[in-house]
């Protein structure tokens, strides 16, 4: 069994009174509860300290830790003589076992696993992990592979945390931020309670020309000068393949033009739109022909961009 | 609701009352209380039997966590879930103007 440091964890001395101990674990948990926090790892080192804080919080179970004696975390270790005796109330393999999975089944009273070898009902866990997939995917539909930790029960009912892989199909309909549930995917449940769900959590990778707002997506369309006071006809890269965009005459940077359902497929049915943001481009190194001709047209043109600030300017 | 198939919880897909306390872990009580509270609006209020969008198991599903998780009493909840709730809507806000931004405001 690998030993793990529970006061290193919650960042406290090992002679903490419950008061430091509670305290700490909330200072600790504002930081990284998945549902409050911004912080890499959050869900992994919440899971640590929610570990730790279960067994010390709890003064039987902080005994039979403390009983444990003091070891580098990761460290290979046994438990000194007599001690599930005492606090496990059985014999049982201690090689495989997590110390979290095991102080988890040390219920109050010393009873093992919390009565899982009994005819209760216990619905599996949900599981719920980020799928981060590309524009393409999302737009296509497509299958993740996942990685989690999960616990799995053996027949004495202990706990024994293993790396699972999960292939998980998406549907189409998924954008940033989107929740999808698999019913039955997550932990198997016991004495008959229903399987636990998989909750993804969708993610999109950044895309070189797109960007997505829900099912919407947006899309930068640079015009040269001529083409945007002329008018032109574009073609516009969409998820779906390439599409034929009329420019009208006269059209400004950061007009937004619409090209009805070329965005993400929705859930529901029906499809996002995608808007194509025009931009003026200018050529960074002109020619001499093209300076003289843009020279020309600035004399011949009455037109002025900054009318409205003539009034301010004038004061 | 299908069971068995992938659902994407999003607020045109209805859940009953019921299947909302179940997937999320939430007591009848206290889902009742987070509707009285205003965290959690159900379609029609007055109907006889409350039906929720399914985006709402999302809010539902972290105002258990956070209950169990920081020991919170039912008022906490509710302003926790509320500000978190606002803080998601700014995110989408936020997302959905640098989406329409010239490079994503990228410069």
């Amino acid at each position: 069994m690998k030993y793990k440091d529970y006061y290193a964890v919650m960042g406290v001395d090992r002679k903490a009174s419950a008061e430091e101990i509670k305290n700490a674990y909330r200072k600790l948990a504002r930081k990284y509860h998945p549902d409050v926090s911004k912080e890499k790892d959050a869900e992994e080192k919440f899971k640590e300290l929610g570990e730790a804080y279960e067994t010390l919080r709890d003064p039987e179970k902080r005994a039979a830790y403390d009983q444990l004696g003091s070891h580098r975390p990761g460290q290979e270790f046994r438990p000194p003589p007599g001690w599930e005796r005492q606090f496990g109330g059985g014999s049982f393999s201690f090689d495989d076992i997590d110390l979290g999975d095991l102080f988890a089944g040390i219920t109050g009273g010393m009873h093992r696993a919390g009565g899982r070898g009994g005819k209760v009902p216990i619905p599996g866990e949900d599981y719920e992990v980020t799928a981060h997939i590309t524009l393409e995917e999302a737009y296509r539909g497509t299958e993740v592979d996942l990685e989690l930790t999960v616990p799995e029960y053996d027949e004495s009912g202990f706990a024994h945390r293993v790396r699972r892989a999960f292939k998980a199909r998406i549907p189409k309909g998924a954008t940033d931020g989107q929740r999808l549930r698999l019913p039955g995917k997550g932990g198997k449940g016991l004495n008959g309670g229903r399987d636990g769900d998989l909750y993804l959590n969708i993610a999109l990778h950044p895309h070189r020309l797109f960007r997505a707002s829900d099912h919407d997506l947006f899309l930068d369309l640079p015009l040269a000068p001529w083409e945007a006071v002329l008018g032109t006809s574009v073609q516009v890269p969409t998820l779906g393949g390439p599409v034929r965009l009329k420019i009208p005459p006269g059209t400004s940077a950061g007009r937004q033009l619409r090209i009805a359902a070329r965005g993400l497929p929705k859930p529901h049915g029906g499809e996002g739109d995608l808007f194509a943001i025009v931009q003026i481009a200018v050529p960074t190194a002109a020619s001499e022909r093209e300076r003289a001709l843009f020279k020309e047209l600035a004399e011949a043109s009455t037109f002025n961009p900054r009318g409205h600030f003539e009034a301010e300017v004038a004061k | 609701m299908k069971t068995g198939q992938a659902m994407w919880l999003h607020e045109r897909l209805e859940l009953a009352f019921e299947e909302l306390c179940e997937l999320s872990g939430l007591t009848e009580t206290e889902l009742r209380e987070l509707v009285d509270f205003g965290v959690l609006a159900p379609i029609d209020p007055d109907a006889q039997h409350w039906a929720f969008g399914a985006d709402r198991l999302v809010v539902a599903r972290s105002a258990r966590r956070l209950r169990r998780d920081f020991d919170l009493d039912p008022h906490a909840v509710a302003l926790v879930v509320a500000l978190l709730e606002r803080v998601r809507d700014l995110e989408e806000e936020l997302r959905d103007l640098r989406a329409r931004l010239p490079g994503g405001g990228a410069g």
